[in-house]
């Protein structure tokens, strides 16, 4: 069991790190000012949620581990966050898509999560929810706007959405980790969030004038530590100090 | 205008700054006047904005997770303080996009500090005390500028720069506490920054064309050298209490001015930068311009989304 709500933390922590590392990447290259605050406002409650999961993985870890050493000092294959969120930031299209996908998950999820059985994840959710909400509504309004824009935008909106679609089934995987926890009333069964995510997805779609892809393939491998080439570069960043320095304090 | 009516507007304009009421965007005011501030205002805006690079180059590098926090929730305040003076400067009837363009072509300046590039963590240090701190020195005194929505716009500001420049200073301390290679790594910050620091106040009073006038409208209330000195003498003793040299052999109190006398600034690297040939310019502008460009075709479909709910709006 110990094992498992680990895991199963490390899976929500690290979808907010790594989309909140890769959204910090935007700073000072923004189409706008006020996107520019938008998106660094969005990076920084990301990078919030995940110092707090962190937080709570080491301690269920109980391995003298901290927030920042799991943050910093694990091998690529040890973090379980979905390949969407390490997607390449690409245009402004595909940062806004990638987002809105996962801001729509995220949105059910935190409403599940904060009934937890698990008090501590139920807090966090509580918390998280919030900002969750603000960003779903964000990255929604952006994709009706591009949807429903000019020719251009609703070009790469929708190239995006074909890139980046095949990635959103992984939201919803489970295993063994999942079922333990579900059985103690922590884990949330994905499967039932399914209709509020599709019901929020079509709703955001029709006003935006766009479609789903047609093809069903759906790629995945994060939640069990197998990620996309993107991956390591993006490690290779974030790591950066606490490698070539190790053990110091900052 | 008649000319009698004018000089009444002149001197009803005159008695506002004698009396230190200050002047507000409806209120007359002469062109000159209104020139120098939206020339200042927006060289802020533009720094504020150019500003953002510097340290953003760092954010995805922050060695921890609070650091990171800490350093994306400053850039981030930094985006909120290049948005608020352009509001400002659009108040005396400039345009925002103009004035940037104005930027992208070396027409408007911005402070020449962010052309020099931050090549370690103990960068976010040396910027964050040093180039905070001289802007704080710049910008107090601005929170009592004679023109209405500046002054209100500096004294928001000012808050938030002095708690960057703290957090600044404790990455220093921090880095002064820790291992040999931290503290190389913060003495090496210091000697690249110590100078273009002190060029942040501008040129020498003897050579500075818009100081003086300035000063008779109450825009700026101190000279370029005095804020200088100021800055001069309140950092050095933040430098030695935590082990930190200052790159100045020249640098010595003295006890008769009651402040310290520093060595004289390579003016030509000064206004080398100011024209362009720092080491970072061609590159912050470059950035500036590639994110305006790249940024056209959202800000299009935003525009074209507006309309298009406005005429279903209508119909």
């Amino acid at each position: 069991m110990k094992n498992s709500l680990f895991t199963y933390t490390l899976r929500i922590a690290d979808d907010s790190l790594i989309l909140g590392q890769r959204l910090s990447e935007w700073c000072g290259h923004g189409p706008i000012i006020e996107e520019d605050i938008a998106l660094t406002n969005i990076a920084l409650d990301l990078i919030g949620q995940a110092t707090s999961l962190l937080e709570y993985a080491a301690q269920v870890e109980g391995k003298g581990r901290n927030a920042d050493d799991l943050a910093f000092l694990r091998f690529e294959n040890q973090y379980f966050n979905t390949q969407l969120v390490e997607q390449k930031n690409g245009d402004f299209a595909v940062t806004m898509v990638r987002q809105w996908i996962f801001d729509t998950f995220r949105l059910p999820f935190y409403e599940a999560l904060q009934h937890s059985a698990d008090k501590q994840l139920a807090a966090i959710a509580e918390k998280s929810l919030k900002e969750t909400k603000y960003h779903w509504k964000h990255s929604s309004e952006w994709i009706i706007r591009m949807g429903d824009g000019t020719e251009e935008s609703a070009k790469r909106v929708n190239d995006a959405l074909q890139l980046l679609w095949k990635f959103s089934d992984e939201l919803f995987f489970m295993d063994d980790v999942d079922r333990e926890l579900m059985s103690q009333g922590i884990a949330i069964d994905l499967e039932s969030l399914r209709p509020a995510f599709n019901e929020r997805i079509q709703f955001v779609l029709q006003q935006a004038t766009l479609q789903l892809p047609d093809s069903k393939w759906k790629l995945n491998g994060g939640r069990v530590g197998r990620h996309t080439e993107h991956f390591g570069h993006l490690l290779a960043e974030m790591q950066y100090m606490q490698r070539a320095y190790p053990n110091m304090e900052w | 205008m008649k000319e009698h009516n004018l000089a009444d507007l002149e001197a009803a304009f005159n008695e506002k700054l004698k009396q230190d009421i200050r002047i507000e965007p409806k209120d007359w005011m002469p062109d000159a006047y209104r020139k120098t501030l939206i020339r200042q205002i927006s060289q802020h805006a533009h720094s504020e904005i150019v500003g953002m690079l510097p340290e953003g180059n760092w954010i995805t590098r922050a060695p921890n997770l609070r650091r990171k926090a800490v350093l994306l929730a400053k850039v981030q305040d930094e985006a909120g303080h290049g948005q608020y003076l352009y509001s400002a400067m659009e108040t005396l009837g400039a345009s925002r996009e103009e004035s940037i363009d104005d930027m992208h072509t070396g027409k408007a300046k911005y402070s020449s500090i962010f052309n020099y590039p931050t090549l370690t963590w103990a960068d976010m240090g040396a910027v964050g005390w040093l180039v905070d701190g001289a802007a704080i020195m710049n910008q107090v005194p601005l929170c009592r500028t004679s023109y209405g929505p500046y002054a209100r716009a500096m004294v928001r500001i000012c808050k938030e720069e002095s708690f960057h420049q703290r957090q600044g200073y404790e990455i220093m301390c921090t880095l002064m506490k820790g291992s040999e290679e931290q503290k190389a790594m913060a003495q090496d910050a210091l000697n690249r920054f110590w100078w273009p620091a002190l060029m942040m106040f501008g040129p020498s009073d003897a050579d500075s064309t818009h100081t003086q006038q300035s000063i008779d409208w109450k825009i700026k209330r101190h000279t370029n050298d005095e804020l200088r000195q100021m800055f001069v003498d309140a950092t050095v003793p933040q430098a030695e209490l935590i082990g930190l040299t200052i790159p100045d052999k020249d640098l010595k109190w003295n006890e008769e001015r009651g402040h310290y006398d520093f060595g004289e600034i390579n003016w030509d690297e000064f206004w080398q930068v100011v024209s362009g040939n720092g080491p970072c310019n061609a590159e912050r502008i470059a950035t500036r311009l590639k994110a305006k460009e790249d940024g056209m075709w959202v800000r299009e479909a935003a525009m074209a989304h507006a309309e298009k709910k406005k005429a279903k709006k209508a119909s």
